[in-house]
């Protein structure tokens, strides 16, 4: 095995591209775990843990653009105020270890449906930058993840940032798990207002072969509450429609029985998280708190 | 490969080093520093918590290569001269260690909470403890002597 270790963007982006068979590592949180096993002998490891501009973020024109090396507990500290969601989600993965080291530049390396970044990522339209020495191109996180672990990378490419529209509104993540903490989801859902746009988006996490935006549910809540008027007299949704909501969500879900939980199960509590979630993120945009 | 990197202070070089490998083997089988502790290799645990460069990290899912140039600071690196450091004190005290197998992690990962948060509450505690398991004691010893240590040190 070799050891790759770049210490410019450039250097990296021609590492990639010279050995194919190396397998990137940044937190190593996923990547150590295979080694450490036997699951995984890749030719080479390509450390970009020594390329400054993976660690960095910045916000331009109402984008959030997130180094692929910048870990949870950053995001939670730094960037929070900007992407509420995100910074929850963050918030429930592993432990304080597992955040100061895990990057969501892994997260979506590693698109797993459980990954916990990904449902606020599609829910905010986010985009992944990923380049070569041929070039930077950007892909909609929804194009990018396109299974259990599979992804849009070509064998030269690496992920340099994701490129997050600023919250506009109140927004919301929650997980289901069989303990407190250090769990991986038994399902979750992120659930964001467009207030400016007046678009509401709901992500299912692991209860599918990849993250599912509940396209259904968005378009059915974002007509009452064009129609109610709600929007402008910030009234209450009703219970009737709250309930149309949860169902239209948990009819968006496709999942698998397995080791944490049942199918039905996870149908179930999808459903129970997108009622309360619609009620937390309209409650905090009635009390004017919206962004 | 060949790896430098500093620990508890010192300078240490080691040479034949496989690029697969973890700082934890690297720490307990090529530098004798057995405090850190090897139990799941997945993340898990906690019990091979290190600091790197500061930062509180499961030495397991850093690749040594990772480490080269950084300094790391174990258990064994907390404590001033012969004795014990205060956070080390209070966990014996407490009752916390049985076994002792969990202990240097969560020694290591409560410094780091009290760094941050001299005072924490007992929900703080379990949130930041929350990487760190115990087969023997049950948590609520820990709760104490986390508490115990607070009262005692300012780290
Ligand atoms: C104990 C434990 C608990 C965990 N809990 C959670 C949890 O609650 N929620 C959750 O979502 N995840 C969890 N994880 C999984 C893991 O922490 C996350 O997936 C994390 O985001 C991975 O980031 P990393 O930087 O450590 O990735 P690495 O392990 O370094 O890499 C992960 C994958 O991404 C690739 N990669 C990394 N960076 C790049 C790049 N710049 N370009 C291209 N490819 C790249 C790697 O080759 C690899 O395939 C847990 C892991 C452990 C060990
Ligand atoms: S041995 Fe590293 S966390 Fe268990
Ligand atoms: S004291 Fe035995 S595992 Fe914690």
């Amino acid at each position: 095995m070799e050891f790759l270790q770049p210490a410019t963007w450039h250097e990296a982006l021609e590492a990639r591209a010279e050995h194919p068979e190396a397998r990137p590592i940044f937190g190593g949180t996923d990547v150590m775990v295979e080694l450490n096993f036997d699951r995984d002998r890749p030719g080479a490891l390509l450390d970009l843990t020594r390329v400054p501009e993976l660690s960095e973020w910045g916000e331009e024109d109402g984008m959030v653009r997130i180094g692929a090396g910048v870990s949870y507990a950053r995001i939670i500290e730094e960037v929070g105020g900007r992407l509420p969601a995100l910074a929850m989600a963050s918030r429930t993965v592993g432990s304080p270890q597992i955040r100061n080291r895990g990057t969501v530049g892994g997260n979506l390396g590693t698109s797993s449906p459980a990954g916990d970044s990904l449902p606020p990522l599609y829910a905010a339209g986010a985009e992944v930058e990923v380049c070569s020495v041929r070039g930077v191109r950007r892909v909609s996180v929804e194009e990018f993840v396109r299974g259990p672990k599979r992804n849009a990378l070509a064998g030269d490419e690496l992920i340099s940032a994701v490129v997050v529209p600023v919250a506009r509104g109140p927004e919301q993540f929650s997980k289901i798990g069989t303990r407190n903490a250090m769990v991986i989801a038994v399902c979750s859902l992120a659930v964001s207002l467009d207030v400016e746009r007046r678009k509401v988006r709901a992500c299912i996490g692991s209860a599918g072969p990849t993250p599912i935006r509940a396209r259904e549910a968005e378009g059915f809540i974002e007509g009452v509450l064009d129609e109610e008027g709600l929007w402008e007299s910030r009234g209450e949704i009703g219970e009737e429609t709250l309930g149309r909501f949860a169902e239209l969500v948990r009819e968006a879900a496709r999942p698998i029985d397995d080791v944490r939980s049942t199918a039905e199960y996870r149908r179930h509590a999808v459903g129970v998280l997108a009622r309360r979630e619609l009620v937390w993120v309209w409650q905090e945009y009635r009390g004017g708190e919206a962004r | 490969m060949r790896l430098r990197l500093e620990v508890n202070g010192e300078v240490r070089e080691v040479e034949g080093v496989w690029e697969g490998e973890s700082l934890l083997y690297v720490l307990r089988e090529r530098l004798g520093l057995y405090g850190s502790k090897n139990a799941c290799e997945q993340g898990e645990c906690g019990s091979c918590s290190v600091y790197l460069d500061g930062v509180l990290v499961c030495s397991c899912l850093v690749a040594a290569g990772q480490a080269e140039g950084r300094e790391v600071v174990t258990v064994e690196g907390l404590a001033e001269g012969e004795g014990l450091h205060p956070v080390q004190e209070a966990f014996v005290e407490a009752g916390a260690v049985q076994c002792g197998f969990c202990t240097p992690g969560f020694v290591v990962a409560t410094h780091d909470l009290l760094s941050r948060n001299p005072e924490p509450t007992d929900a703080e505690i379990r949130e930041a403890l929350a990487g760190n398991l115990c087969r023997c004691t049950g948590y609520e010893k820990i709760l104490d002597a986390v508490h115990r240590a607070a009262e005692r040190v300012r780290v």
